[in-house]
């Protein structure tokens, strides 16, 4: 093969038959292209897997004369268009060697959550209180390792290699995930109908979920409810799904605005995709009752949506994880194919560690199968593969019927704590003789209660109380302790006692 | 109801992790796995390292620890160390506070962040990656939203390094384009340039302001010395110009399924820096919210500690120096074979990796009669053989090279197509 001089961007004039192939094929993945549709926004993904199966196929050491600059331009123009023109951004002139690349980068916002205990860690008053970030506390305000996790380690350590795992994580781990939210004894484990794999928590599965919805689904939207936790809203925009919402919370009565919600059901497109939490609503701790789930999951199955879980507090919402699955259960008895994001953080108490799975039932072993090798495809160019020794801790203990029973009691203690704290938390605010009804804390449930307090009013908790939580008012109860629960209401009774409403 | 994804097709296995899989399955006891790299010992076995293991054994003695979420960016600690392991000591750039830094998952994760705020705040995103470069780089990028193209990097000819053809590349790329080198041993020609190379990369780097991001996966690896294979990045860093840097620990602290890695992206300025660091959180929050504890804490155990550091750097060594004998026994094996051709290459390049030029054709005939598994790029990982197993191996090679070959052109039409 005749040696050709390397040209950046163009094709030459003295094309080998191999490059009249390429431009070929180049042509036929245009014509495909347009024929699939005239949007102007083809997902990027598309073109990308075209480029892949033919870069697939070229091994870079054989072909040295055929320069990849040659290759890549030719298809990648076009493709850079298309994000432009997505992304709505021009290029900016290209600054000069002398001065920094960044220049123009702006500080970004802090983050909303992990902001506030950014400045309740900076605050030297000692009676400060951080009913902010979601991670368990127990009733001295420390943070808790269960002893069923210490025991795991213990047997862990020293005795294991740290080789990589498979993509998808580790096998043993996620089987005993599933079991948690599937049932023990499900059939769909047995039947292998589940495309499961090891997430980095709760984010990472539902990162990897949008990613796959992206890809598979591009046409399609995510529902998301109001509120939601505001992390939800970054991962579908950085996977460039676009967002719709439905209402959710209902502020006059504190609870689920059931009936909105339904309409917002209703009148969606069908088949349209919807993110559902599946216990422990955060950051309101308002669950839809048992049967309006099984509402719920009758108008999905008439309009033909597809629900998505986040279940981040398995155990963590009424002590018992069969109980907090039961939204999810409701769906697989009524024949669904949906979707579920599964965290350790809190209901094992592994928040550091990123232990999660992300699974989505499938017709048959089959497309379990080719649904699974797609999710590593996406993983793969994230992270390669999933950390090992969160995974390794929820194995251990899982597998072991004994540790497995310690862990139960444990989640069951963590869980019954914060009911405590809801009860004393309402019953110290009825007690100062509060003019507003707090019955909302206790019912809601899981960590975070929706107390319904303004931002301003939630300033002034931190600037004269030193009480940090989010602006939207949500208090997360495994901060409250029978040490500072009081103190807590006095400071939630002085900023509310002259508001009509709260 | 059908599933929503009932048209999703079954991807193909990944070439390199694919290679395992198949390992895996081969029942002959002859098989031998030169296909990931991971480091193995003259046994054969996975190795965590004596310092390593005793960092855990503080980590999991200590009942003040507990397992709060890290940081957004990660263990500072770890960070800050980090960034000095890479960078020197006394480096200008750490002292001035011009160094961003965020603890990722491994090499991989730290260059999709990198990428993923390159692709967001960059004005050029177009990155060129070496020809050929690990796999897994294109798919990272790609994914990132940054578009890819790529400069001559290695030679078949003399199995070394292209410096013409990848000066007269990188120069005629856009003004700003971003360009990723290796940082040292790369994967997986293990062709290295020399310093004087490295000087004239640097020179055009910056005379035509092209963004280095610097792939950082085998520091102390690849010569047994971590300042030696830092040699690269601190001659850019030097010259005061930008660059990125990812780093892995999965190699040279044996630490590959914790995910212990750190993205460092070097600024002009204190400021910039700063701000830099507060919109990489905005890359990392939507992906993974924050990084795993584990792995992070034993790696900061290590790099504070000055016996438990310099107990590193011996078994590091140790490490590097098989791998280098491994090279010796393998060319003098096929030497004594007399097997045809020059392969002295295996012994001039440097690393886990040894890109040995056999084709794909080949590496099928060796997996197929001699039970040999590595990638069909005719990369072998060096960490994956031993005194024992040399001699299968060059008796594979050997055989291999006397089959007859079809065309490099027609195995390229082939693949195009898919016969």
């Amino acid at each position: 093969m005749k040696q050709n001089k390397r040209s950046n961007c163009n094709l030459q004039g003295n094309e080998t038959n191999l490059r009249d192939k390429i431009v070929i094929s180049r042509k036929q993945y245009q014509i495909q292209r347009r024929k699939r549709s005239n949007k102007t926004s083809e997902h990027p993904h598309a073109f990308q897997d075209h480029f892949n199966k033919l870069l697939g196929g070229i091994r870079f050491a054989d072909f040295p004369y055929m320069s990849i600059p040659t290759l890549t331009s030719t298809f990648v123009g076009g493709e850079m268009a298309i994000r432009r023109a997505m992304s709505g951004r021009t290029a900016v002139v290209g600054a000069r060697s002398m001065s920094s690349w960044w220049r123009s980068v702006e500080p970004a916002p802090k983050d909303p959550i992990l902001g506030v205990t950014e400045a309740f860690l900076a605050d030297p008053n000692p009676d400060k209180v951080n009913v902010g970030v979601g991670a368990y506390r127990d009733d001295n305000g420390k943070p808790v390792v269960l002893e069923c996790v210490r025991e795991a380690e213990r047997r862990i350590a020293g005795h294991l290699n740290m080789e990589y795992l498979p993509m998808g994580g580790s096998v043993k781990m996620v089987e005993e995930t599933l079991k948690l939210a599937y049932g023990v004894n499900s059939e769909l484990i047995k039947d292998k109908r589940i495309a499961a794999v090891q997430a980095l928590s709760g984010t990472g599965a539902c990162r990897l979920f949008a990613d796959f919805q992206k890809r598979f689904r591009p046409d399609s939207q995510i529902y998301i409810p109001v509120p939601t936790w505001a992390n939800h809203h970054n991962i579908w925009r950085d996977a460039h799904v676009p967002q719709k919402t439905y209402h959710y919370y209902h502020p006059e009565s504190r609870g689920l605005d059931f009936a909105a919600m339904m309409d917002d059901i209703k009148n969606a497109p069908n088949g349209s995709f919807f993110l559902l939490h599946a216990c422990a609503h955060n950051p309101t701790g308002v669950d839809p009752s048992e049967e309006q789930w099984r509402e719920i999951s009758h108008e999905f199955k008439v309009k033909g949506h597809f629900a998505f879980f986040d279940m981040a507090y398995q155990g963590f919402a009424s002590g018992d994880p069969e109980r907090d699955a039961k939204s999810i259960r409701i769906f697989l008895e009524d024949g669904h194919y949906f979707g579920i994001a599964q965290s350790y953080a809190k209901n094992m108490g592994l928040y550091g560690q990123r232990v999660g799975c992300l699974s989505v039932l499938c017709e048959d072993e089959k497309q379990a199968v080719a649904v699974k090798s797609q999710l590593q495809q996406l993983a793969r160019p994230m992270y390669s593969n999933p950390p090992v020794h969160g995974a390794l801790i929820v194995s251990t203990i899982l597998s072991d019927p004994d540790l497995k029973k310690v862990w139960l009691k444990e989640v069951k203690v963590m869980a019954d704590r914060i009911i405590g704290m809801r009860t004393a938390l309402r019953g110290n605010l009825e007690k100062l003789g509060s003019p507003l009804s707090w019955q909302h804390i206790t019912n809601q449930i899981g960590m975070f209660c929706y107390s319904g307090l303004t931002p301003e009013q939630v300033d002034r908790l931190t600037n004269e109380f030193h009480i940090y939580m989010t602006r939207n008012g949500r208090i997360s109860m495994a901060g409250v302790t029978t040490g500072n629960v009081e103190y807590l209401a006095t400071a939630i009774h002085e900023v509310t006692k002259s508001a009509s409403t709260c | 109801m059908d599933s929503v994804f009932a048209a999703v097709v079954q991807a193909p296995e990944d070439p390199i992790l694919g290679v395992t899989v198949a390992y895996n399955k081969d029942p002959n006891p002859i098989k031998l796995n030169l296909g990931v790299g991971a480091y193995r010992t003259e046994e054969g076995k996975p190795l965590v390292l004596n310092v390593v293991r005793k960092a855990e054994q503080l980590l999991v003695n200590d009942r003040s620890r507990v397992k709060e979420y890290l940081p957004i960016l990660g263990l500072a600690e770890f960070n800050k160390l980090s960034a000095k392991l890479i960078l020197g000591d006394d480096s200008p750039a750490i002292q001035e506070n011009r160094v961003a830094t965020a603890q990722c998952l491994s090499g991989t994760g730290s260059l999709r962040v990198g990428a993923e705020f390159l692709a967001k705040h960059y004005h050029q995103r177009t990155i060129y990656i070496p020809l050929p470069s690990w796999g897994n780089h294109l798919k990272v990028f790609t994914m990132a939203g940054l578009s890819v193209n790529a400069y001559r990097y290695y030679d078949p000819a003399t199995r070394g390094l292209n410096i013409q053809g990848l000066l007269e590349d990188l120069g005629a790329a856009p003004s700003g384009a971003i360009v990723l080198l290796h940082a040292c041993a790369h994967n997986p020609t293990g062709v290295d340039p020399a310093p004087e190379q490295w000087e004239q990369i640097r020179q055009l780097i910056r005379s035509k302001a092209l963004l280095p991001f610097f792939d950082c996966a085998y520091q102390g690896f690849a010569s047994g010395s971590l300042d030696a294979d830092a040699l690269a990045v601190r001659m850019f860093v030097a010259d005061g110009g930008e660059c990125l840097i990812a780093q892995s620990y999965a190699k040279n602290m044996g630490l590959y399924g914790e995910r212990v890695g750190a993205l460092s992206i070097v600024c002009k300025g204190a400021d910039v820096a700063s701000r830099v660091e507060s919109q990489l959180k905005l890359v990392i929050r939507p992906m993974y919210s924050n990084p795993p504890i584990h792995g992070a804490s034993i790696a900061a155990t290590i790099l504070k500690n000055s016996d438990m550091y310099n107990e590193w750097k011996i078994e590091l060594k140790a490490m590097a120096d098989r791998i280098i004998s491994m090279r010796k026994q393998l060319y003098d094996a096929l030497s004594a074979r007399g097997t045809a051709g020059d392969w002295s290459h295996i012994i001039k390049q440097i690393g886990m990796f040894t890109f040995t030029g056999l084709n794909s054709d080949q590496v099928a005939f060796m997996t197929k009669e001699y039970h040999i598994y590595m990638t069909s790029d005719g990369r072998i990982s060096m960490a994956g053989l031993s005194s024992k197993t040399v001699p299968h191996l060059a008796d594979a090679i050997h055989a291999a090279v006397t089959l007859p070959v079809r065309s490099k052109f027609e195995i390229y039409v082939a693949s195009i197509f898919g016969f």
